[in-house]
């Protein structure tokens, strides 16, 4: 990247890609300017696992177990996701009961995972009081989600047709319970971050995204709603049962890193009322459709709205036991451009290196699912990571 | 400020850790369908390979023994999600509560 300047005073800092403030390996170059970034450069590929090469060497069936991995804090994503994916090339009906549930489990996900990002948010921060007592309450919905799916954090639940077990009444009851406890305590961290001092001062005005710029950068999930734009996956194209279960699409309008908190707060009450919701109107029935191993030949794309953002899965079938090609797109890989943005300065908005940590984590980062092709020029020495469509371009 | 007098209040609470594995142990909660080590029946067992064609780690392997093909369970790379369980068509798979699985040495993790 290059900057023109009339005179040199400009540096790069390399951060990353190990780093005690980072938990994941990326590597950030920052050009600054004094205390100024006035531009940066994203690499995230230190963690390219050739997730979708693999898919296409495993049947169907080990393939949900390998989505899943993809990512581990929203590993329902994914496997809700691939399910979708891989139903939609049949012509079959998922019974009601087994939407419920994953609707459930999505949205005990996501309260996980808004909370997980609520604590690394104040890390980040320095205010590690807060971190600590919010972790310690994810600990209740982690015992939930083990409760209903049989682990902590790699739940299995969703399958190709359904999901694999059913919720028993008691814990429904727990989930309740729980719910209740939970939004008592997200209603005093919601006080706690919008009275802090702290907070106000590390987050207010950092981080800005216009609403223009984040639509232009394809930011997604929070990122954007945070921008003022009212997009979520389950409003505007609803998928499971999710055109059922009412929740309001929460939006704020001061595009800061600020904003970006107390969207993520506010969703988190309404998946306390979307599994409130499940629970009461779950119907009765069977949680599974027995399909037929090998799909019928054809493609499909599915969507979901992962915690972090809008989440795509796409596949292409042969009619064998393995799909011919697998293609993943996870919402922080769409959000990075968009960190660019914020992390530069323009005209009265300026970051500071100081910031840096702040922004990076508003974005809700998760490296591992991101990294996917990486692109080696020979002619020109460099290496970055690319998507298909990239690739595409480049082979013709 | 809202923060002072919680901060106040948990100097009384009492502590939201356990001591494990040194103490504390019994108080774990663990859930009733929580998916830990499998037993294996050989008794049930046909020796149809099912479970080793659907694991997705390479866990389950298939064998021979006396008595005919057979799998062997390999925990250390074991992922728990019992799909092998599910495939089983006479239910010699099992994965019970137990957790705890580490070990030094790596022999010690099969199920046979
Ligand atoms: S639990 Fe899963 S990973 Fe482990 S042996 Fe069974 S199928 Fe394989
Ligand atoms: S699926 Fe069951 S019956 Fe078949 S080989 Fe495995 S353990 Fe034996």
């Amino acid at each position: 990247m290059s900057v023109s300047s009339s005179y040199e005073r400009f540096f790069d800092i390399p951060i990353g890609p190990q780093h005690p403030a980072l938990k994941e390996p990326l590597f950030l170059k920052l050009i600054v300017e004094g205390e100024h970034v006035v531009a940066a450069d994203v690499d995230v590929s230190y963690t390219h696992r050739g997730i979708e090469r693999a898919m296409q060497e495993r049947n169907y069936v080990q393939n949900i177990y390998l989505a899943e991995r993809i990512c581990g804090i929203c590993n329902v994503a994914h496997t809700l996701c691939y399910c979708q994916n891989v139903e939609g090339l049949y012509d079959v009906e998922i019974p009601s009961r087994a939407l419920y549930i994953r609707v459930l489990v999505e949205e005990l996900a996501r309260i996980h995972s808004h909370l997980l990002w609520l604590g690394v948010a104040a890390h980040e921060i320095g205010f590690d009081t807060l971190f600590m007592y919010v972790w310690r309450d994810r600990e209740i919905v982690m015992d939930l989600i083990e409760e209903v799916t049989g682990n902590r954090v790699t739940s299995a639940i969703n399958t190709i047709g359904g999901v694999r077990r059913d919720v028993k009444p008691e814990t429904c009851d727990k989930c309740l319970k729980a719910m209740d406890y939970i939004e008592e305590r997200t209603k005093y961290y919601k006080r706690v971050c919008k009275t802090d001092p702290t907070i106000a001062a590390r987050c207010v005005g950092v981080g800005i995204l216009k609403p223009d710029e984040a639509v232009r950068l394809c930011a997604v999930g929070p990122t954007l709603r945070a921008s003022n734009v009212k997009y979520d996956v389950r409003a505007d194209d609803p998928y499971a049962v999710h055109d059922e279960v009412p929740f309001n699409v929460i939006v704020y309008d001061t595009n800061d890193s600020f904003g970006r908190i107390l969207v993520r707060i506010d969703e988190i009450f309404e998946s306390i009322n979307m599994v409130r919701y499940c629970i009461k109107h779950m119907p009765s029935g069977p949680v599974r459709a027995r399909l037929r191993l090998n799909p019928p030949v054809g493609e499909h794309l599915s969507r979901v709205e992962a915690p972090r953002g809008e989440l795509v899965h796409y596949v292409k079938s042969n009619g064998s036991e393995k799909p011919e090609r697998y293609k993943v797109r996870t919402p922080t890989f769409e959000n990075l451009s968009a960190l660019c943005e914020m992390l530069t300065s323009k005209g009265n908005y300026v970051v500071n290196i100081a910031d840096v940590p702040v922004v990076f984590a508003s974005i809700d980062p998760c490296l591992s699912c991101t990294s996917r092709v990486a692109i080696l020029d020979s002619e020109r020495g460099k290496i970055w990571i690319g998507s298909l469509e990239e690739l595409k371009r480049l082979k013709r | 400020m809202a923060m002072l007098p919680e901060v106040f209040r948990h100097i009384f609470k009492k502590r939201a850790t356990l001591m494990y594995p040194f103490r504390d142990r019994e108080k774990i909660p663990v859930p009733e369908g929580l998916r830990g080590k499998m037993s294996f029946n050989r008794e049930l067992c046909i020796g149809c390979g099912l479970c080793a064609r659907f694991c997705p780690s390479g866990a389950a392997k298939l064998v021979e023994d006396d008595k005919g093909k057979r799998p062997i369970f390999y925990i250390d790379q074991c992922l728990f999600c019992a799909q092998c369980e599910e495939v089983c068509p006479r239910k010699a798979i099992t994965l019970t509560r137990e957790f705890e699985v580490a070990g030094f040495n790596r022999s010690n993790l099969v199920v046979k």
